[in-house]
């Protein structure tokens, strides 16, 4: 058994919440480069002109690149070799968010309860998924998720034997509903399959793909092409004034599923894409 | 090509806007988002802030570093603040800035009250800041990240979403960019 000090999660959470909060990807910053070369509208390419300064001003001045600095939704794969000791590991999850977000000047969206909205006052709790997998390692995944993007998400309850092309329908719906809201130029996550709860994780857990890599499986891998293409075309643009760049990039997990169910989630996520991962 | 405006817009300020116009705002803006909106509507005969001709933003900014007035300060999704917009507008307010595009009620108040929305760029909250020269709390400050700051801004780039004969530029926008 190999142990891991839960004061080690404590601080790596509180950095990886800082770091997706003020470094925007390398590899999101090659796609608003892209889009700006593709990007036909005049309007769209000064968005993300300001988009790719602002990401340059976060960084070298410090300061968010977002005034949403988002819920922290938190992946934790523990091995199962690992044992955590020191304290518990939601525990050391929540205590890192709540000094990341102190600590970086970050802002505190999150209430106690859905009704009263009490603000919790350090941006805990977290929205913690643990997995217990093969090894010795702690995999850390932070995603600041921002409720602009969150709430454009949209999930059905398809029926088996639903075609693509309804899907397909169903996940352009859902971005024309967002327009400008989740701030384009979006990263599409769809879960098909799974159980309702699971088809929402999927959905999730595709947002947190490398940008421009596509499912393995040649079927899917062509059903995000084609919807990237679709979406481009709905002409909505960066900032939702109009243009040809709509989407950076549509990821799609699938999952077994019922035999008389085919749910499908859509989860938006916005152009500055913060993630950041860690092994221990 | 951006036209520099100071605030609180005139109604001749206001009346010369089209849709898509850049401008570049200086003076006084008053942050509002859900919270406040309720709490203004229910202190709407007293309320703690001067509304009659301001300019509202939807934004709830990152706490500021020290030696700094402000976070980053971007827009948030004007679109949650609909309902409680016909009021304000009534109580005088003369423009707003958000992201996003407006219900289509909202777009009809601010046609009659001959108001002007701007947009300010989703997600430029650091590019946004650099604006902001000074930042105090003005109301509700138990509301933390959602009071009412009034911010003192300078050269502030929003572009118009809807001018006063009712254009839209998101509408506009994806018309004119969509491919079938």
């Amino acid at each position: 058994m190999r142990e891991i000090e839960a004061k080690k999660i404590k601080e790596t959470i509180k950095e990886l919440a800082i770091k997706a909060n003020y470094e925007l990807s390398e590899d999101v910053l090659s796609l608003l480069n892209e889009a700006l070369k593709k990007e036909r509208s005049e309007n769209g390419r000064e968005i993300l002109r300001q988009l790719i300064k602002n990401a340059d001003i976060a960084r070298k001045e410090r300061y968010p690149i977002c005034q949403d600095t988002g819920l922290a939704v938190v992946f934790v794969e523990v091995g199962q070799d690992v044992r955590i000791v020191g304290g518990s590991l939601a525990a050391a999850v929540n205590e890192g968010v709540s000094r990341g977000y102190q600590e970086g000047f970050l802002r505190k969206s999150v209430v106690g309860d859905p009704f009263v909205r009490n603000n919790t006052n350090d941006n805990t709790p977290a929205m913690l998924h643990t997995q217990i997998v093969p090894g010795d390692k702690v995999r850390i995944t932070l995603m600041a998720k921002g409720g602009g993007c969150e709430n454009s998400s949209s999930y059905r309850m398809f029926k088996p034997g639903t075609s693509k092309e309804e899907i397909e329908t169903f996940v352009l719906d859902t971005v024309k509903a967002a327009g400008a809201n989740p701030c384009p130029p979006v990263i599409v996550g769809i879960g098909i399959g799974g159980n309702q709860e699971t088809s929402a994780l999927l959905a999730k857990k595709a947002l947190l793909r490398e940008v421009s890599r596509q499912n393995s499986s040649k079927d899917i891998s062509a059903m995000e092409k084609e919807l990237l293409k679709k979406i481009n075309d709905l002409g909505i643009g960066p900032g939702g004034l109009g243009g040809s760049v709509t989407a950076l990039s549509v990821h799609i997990e699938t999952a077994p599923c019922h035999i008389a169910s085919m749910p499908v989630t859509v989860n938006l996520e916005c152009h500055a894409h913060r993630v950041k991962c860690e092994v221990i | 090509m951006e036209k520099k405006m100071t605030l609180p817009l005139t109604d001749k300020d206001i009346m010369s806007l089209k849709s898509g116009d850049k401008v570049l705002l200086t003076g006084v803006l008053y942050t509002a988002r859900d919270a406040a909106h309720k709490r203004l509507t229910v202190d709407i005969k007293k309320p703690p802030i001067p509304l009659k001709g301001q300019t509202l933003y939807y934004c709830g900014p990152t706490p500021a570093m020290p030696g700094r007035p402000i976070g980053s300060a971007g827009p948030t999704t004007s679109s949650r603040m609909d309902t409680f917009t016909g009021q304000l507008l009534k109580a005088g307010i003369k423009a707003m800035i958000g992201k996003g595009q407006r219900s289509k009620e909202t777009r009809e108040l601010m046609k009659k009250h001959k108001v002007v929305y701007f947009a300010a760029t989703g997600g430029a909250g650091a590019l946004l800041a650099k604006h902001i020269k000074s930042a105090k709390i003005a109301a509700y400050p138990d509301l933390g990240p959602e009071a009412i700051y009034e911010l003192k801004v300078v050269d502030f780039p929003v572009i118009v979403a809807n001018d006063v004969k009712g254009h839209d530029i998101f509408e506009e926008g994806v018309k004119k960019f969509k491919r079938k």
